[in-house]
């Protein structure tokens, strides 16, 4: 095996996939190796969404044909719970409350889940309270969260603090951030954007699903791909995000007719 | 057979009316020869179980010394050190042989008399069948009271027997200014059923957090609960409750406030599974103004069975500024389980403010997928969510509470 070749981590082909019978996704296709950060822009209802959902496993929507291949295995006979053990994360744009499941002891399940999977130790109640306080300090949160229940009552940056609280915790093969910038003030912006930096590594891919290039600032991404009617209209280097937030998506729309025109 | 022969059948049953509650026995037995078993038409009565009900009167209601020992095959969890345990022994005087706190002395027969039936009949509760099916059989009293300003915590524990029918009457009088915490335990046998009337007074300056655990766990056991409460003025009294594995229970929680001005606290949980049906039939009476009520009634049905709430709240002219909430909020886990919930509030003060409601759901799909998607297994999910949903409940219960194993038995009952 030569090693100066970066691994596939995610690919995806001709994905198309509904939910609620309605179809979104109109053909896909998406290849990202280890160390790589994607950026993915686009209007809303482009299919951003459904495209991190569908790589989670959401049962909600259904994959009508394509193929996703994580490290080369085919994942979509997966259960959800098996994506994220073996290193899938998706960070929610809405991340959900749940009244009365305490967050720590949450996280200490979700965390052990992924640790069984690598062959790692389980951590007991001591060893994971340790641990997560280490972890506290990627995204600067106040440990009172690990008390409250999951997400209730948190502010839109808590929740997303939260979020990469999991990332750091659950160490994943490949994150993709749905909007984790949304809701989100400068400060706060800041400080998800920093861990989400610290917690990137050679081995490991991230995708940011964003409207703003701002993140994109705190975040240098490899690749920055568009959206449109379900599909990768197109891909560029960090540039296409500034274009399209000088001239918005009037600019893509043009280039892409213009484009169709040509042929 | 009929209702009215069944009831007619275990009537006659029961021993001769004797000892000191010879009076209340035949007050009981004179009702039911009268107005015989409830039917459908009966508007309290009307989503019960008949056949369940009338399986509860076809158990012997005699129980000798024999019964009780070699029948009884609990292994209760340690006794807590600052928390005496009170097991009522079926065979005898339920106040002989009980080691006391400090606080806590059992009434003597002039106090008996002079409270023993006061509440029920206070409550207008006294031509309700399932009072009249304890006063009729129950031949025993537990009667205690927690002397005034003294702070005390008691668990009375009461299991059942195989094959037996067995009734209790408890009288707790919580003196002016008292403190007591209270963790009631019901145990289920093997086709066994339980009836139990309890009436607390609850004098003004008292604080009162009482916890019941009714667990049938076993197969065709039932369980009929009366519940009656006076508070006084400047009272507070705080009733968290679960009722989970009967085949047939019906809980009937009365409370009164007798003053009003006073703080009521009820919580309860019903959780059900294959063809079980447990019923919670409240009624909280305001005599007097600014009084307060939070009420929260959860059910969570499985399978193939059925929950009932029922909650009425009377506000009458006299209880002005009265503050009462009620909330029921059910779990339906399958298409072929039933939740009826119905909330009565009767309210003719003009100045109050009372707030009602009522949801049914479902587990959460977006829940469900949120720890699904952190790599946590469909049981332990379900298993976290239901957690959650007791929490609200449970959390309020007293530590030792937790040496039961409620959560534990709750989850894995309906998580299978």
């Amino acid at each position: 095996m030569n090693l100066s070749t970066p691994e596939t981590i995610l690919s995806i082909q001709d994905l198309h996939a509904s939910v609620e019978d309605q179809q979104i996704l109109y053909g896909v296709n998406l290849l990202i190796k280890e160390g790589e950060i994607h950026a993915i822009m686009g209007r809303n209802g482009s299919g951003k969404s459904t495209l991190s959902k569908v790589i989670a496993g959401h049962p909600a929507y259904k994959v009508l044909s394509g193929s996703i291949n994580f490290k080369g295995t085919n994942i979509l006979e997966l259960a959800p719970e098996e994506r994220a053990r073996v290193g899938i994360f998706l960070g929610f744009q809405y991340p959900v409350e749940i009244p009365g499941v305490s967050n720590l002891e949450f996280l200490r399940v979700a965390t052990n889940s992924r640790r069984k999977e690598l062959l790692k130790n389980e951590l007991d109640t001591f060893e994971f309270e340790d641990l997560v306080k280490e972890r506290l300090k990627i995204v600067e949160m106040d440990p009172a969260f690990l008390e409250r229940s999951v997400n209730e009552g948190f502010s839109g940056g808590e929740k997303k603090r939260n979020e990469i609280l999991q990332m750091a915790l659950l160490e994943p093969v490949i994150s993709i951030l749905d909007e984790t910038d949304s809701g989100l003030d400068i400060d706060a912006l800041r400080i998800v954007a920093s861990g989400i930096n610290k917690l990137s590594h050679p081995n490991s891919a991230t995708i940011l699903i964003t409207h703003y290039q701002r993140l994109l600032n705190e975040i240098t991404p490899d690749f920055v791909h568009i959206m449109a009617d379900g599909k990768i209209i197109k891909t560029g280097n960090k540039e296409l995000a500034i274009d399209l937030e000088k001239s918005g998506y009037d600019f893509i729309d043009k280039n892409t007719k213009d484009k169709e025109l040509a042929k | 057979m009929k209702s009215s022969a069944i009831c007619r059948e275990w009537l006659n049953s029961l021993p001769p009316t004797q000892g000191y509650l010879k009076e209340e026995q035949s007050i009981g037995r004179k009702l039911l020869s009268t107005k015989g078993m409830p039917s459908n038409k009966d508007e309290a009565w009307r989503l019960c179980n008949f056949n369940r009900l009338n399986s509860f009167l076809s158990l012997p209601i005699i129980i000798n010394k024999k019964d009780f020992t070699s029948k009884l095959k609990y292994i209760l969890p340690e006794k807590e050190k600052d928390r005496e345990r009170i097991i009522i022994n079926l065979t005898e005087n339920p106040s002989k042989n009980i080691n006391l706190p400090n606080g806590v002395e059992k009434l003597n027969d002039i106090e008996i008399k002079q409270n023993l039936g006061k509440i029920v009949k206070l409550m207008n509760i006294k031509n309700d069948i399932s009072v009249g099916l304890n006063q009729a059989s129950s031949s025993e009293l537990l009667a205690l009271k927690v002397k005034r300003n003294m702070i005390e915590s008691l668990e009375i524990v009461i299991p059942s027997i195989e094959k037996k029918s067995i009734s209790t009457r408890i009288f707790l009088l919580i003196e002016e200014g008292a403190k007591l915490d209270l963790l009631q335990v019901f145990l289920g046998n093997k086709n066994s059923a339980q009836n139990h009337l309890m009436e607390i007074k609850v004098e003004s300056n008292v604080e009162m957090t009482h916890g019941l655990i009714s667990m049938g766990e076993e197969k065709e056991s039932s369980s009929i609960c009366t519940l009656a409460v006076e508070q006084s003025k400047n009272s507070k009294y705080s009733l968290h409750s679960i009722h989970h594995g009967w085949n047939y229970a019906r809980f009937e929680p009365r409370i009164i406030q007798n003053e009003g001005e006073a703080s009521t606290i009820v919580k309860g949980l019903q959780v059900t599974k294959s063809k079980e049906q447990i019923a919670t039939h409240s009624l909280i009476r305001f005599e007097g103004p600014n009084g307060k009520l939070d009420q929260l009634q959860k059910a969570v049905a499985s399978e193939y069975s059925h929950c009932i709430f029922n909650g009425s709240i009377e506000v009458p002219k006299k209880a002005q500024k009265t503050e009462a909430a009620q909330l029921s909020r059910n779990l339906l886990l399958s298409k072929r389980a039933r939740i009826d919930t119905k909330p009565e509030l009767e309210i003719v003060a003009d100045d109050v403010r009372c707030t009602h409601g009522a949801t049914v759901s479902q587990l959460q799909d977006e829940e469900l997928f949120y720890l699904l998607s952190r790599g946590i297994d469909n049981e332990h999910a379900n298993s976290l969510l239901l957690k959650g949903y007791y929490d609200e409940i449970l959390s309020h219960f007293p530590k030792s509470a937790g040496k039961w194993n409620v959560i534990e038995k709750l989850i894995k009952d309906i998580i299978k």
